[in-house]
């Protein structure tokens, strides 16, 4: 069980209460009409999956029911940050090699 | 003035009001429970609930709300109170407002009127959910079968209300005094909760009060 800090609640809680949603800081195109179907399906449907440190999106469904990010290592499921929507991550691949964190 | 259609919601005293645990028949068995119980329950019914958003973060609607209600916006994971007026945090933009029966109507003009111009929203959900009070020397020990949430009371104070799992649906835990709590349940979970609690709180007596 692991326990997620919601920056909304501002406090540690269960795993149980959260929802992982896929990838973060994906930009909605401004403008949808002026883009080409490559560049719409990008947006639509193309994620990434790394080995290694990712930005996600999670939802503490089950407490203030709000959006916030997570810099979570997918191999080792540490999470190393969490931080609400607009903000920008503090913890990059490039620093975390820096502090030793296994890519 | 506001655009927004405001209207009395409840019901004249003609129409007949079904709570969530009206086929409990929760006012049969009240009084009928061993007076040793552990846990008291009593179902806080057809109050008004109202949920209001805006921005915290505007000192004008901390005003607004405060000349509307004469209560401070309570901060993150806190409630307060005043006589049977409540109004709690439920996230960084929202809060639950409840008033006793009939009043919320009244409320929610004063909160329109005192929020004028702002970009704000309440919505009376008085009919979506109910509030079960759970009380008595053995309550925290049914919440702590009930939830992972930690309710130590260096964890959980009174004045604490957090949203969190609760056997397998999800609602919403207020500590309200030492040895009450609150519970802010979905109608539609409603009959599955009053099932858990009556068998979470099995093995130290249930009393149900009216
Ligand atoms: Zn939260």
């Amino acid at each position: 069980m692991l326990h997620i800090f919601c920056p909304h609640c501002g406090e540690q809680r269960s795993e149980e209460e959260f929802h992982a949603k896929g990838q973060a800081h994906i930009a909605r195109p401004l403008d949808p009409d002026a883009c080409t179907d490559e560049e719409w399906g990008e947006y639509m449907f193309f994620r990434d999956n790394p080995r290694g440190l990712h930005h996600e999106l999670w939802v503490h469904s089950a407490g203030c029911r709000k959006y916030f990010n997570v810099t979570r290592h997918t191999v080792t499921y540490e999470i190393l940050e969490t931080y609400k929507i607009g903000e920008r991550p503090g913890v990059s691949e490039k620093k975390a090699v820096e502090q030793g964190v296994p890519a | 003035m506001t655009a927004v259609n405001v209207y009395q919601q409840r019901p004249n005293g003609a129409a007949r009001a079904e709570s969530p645990l009206y086929h409990a028949g929760l006012d049969e068995l009240a009084g009928k429970g061993s007076p040793q119980a552990g846990v008291r329950l009593r179902e806080k019914k057809l109050l008004g609930h109202l949920v209001l958003r805006g921005n915290a973060k505007d000192p004008a609607f901390a005003a607004g709300v405060h000349r509307a209600l004469g209560l401070e916006l309570p901060v993150a994971l806190t409630l307060v109170a005043r006589g049977e007026t409540s109004l709690q945090w439920l996230g960084p933009d929202e809060w639950l407002l409840i008033v006793p029966s009939g009043e919320e109507f009244a409320a929610e003009q004063r909160l329109r009127e005192a929020l004028v111009g702002q970009h704000i929203s309440v919505v009376n959900v008085s009919g979506g959910q109910t509030l079960l009070e759970l009380s008595g020397p053995k309550a925290r020990e049914v919440l702590m079968k009930s939830t992972p949430y930690d309710v130590h009371p260096l964890n959980f104070p009174v004045g604490k209300a957090v949203g969190s799992t609760f056997a397998k649906t999800q609602l919403v835990i207020r500590h309200v005094s030492e040895d009450t709590w609150e519970l802010l349940v979905r109608r539609s979970f409603a009959d599955y909760v009053w099932l858990w609690l009556q068998d979470a709180s099995a093995e130290f007596g249930l009393a149900i009060q009216a």
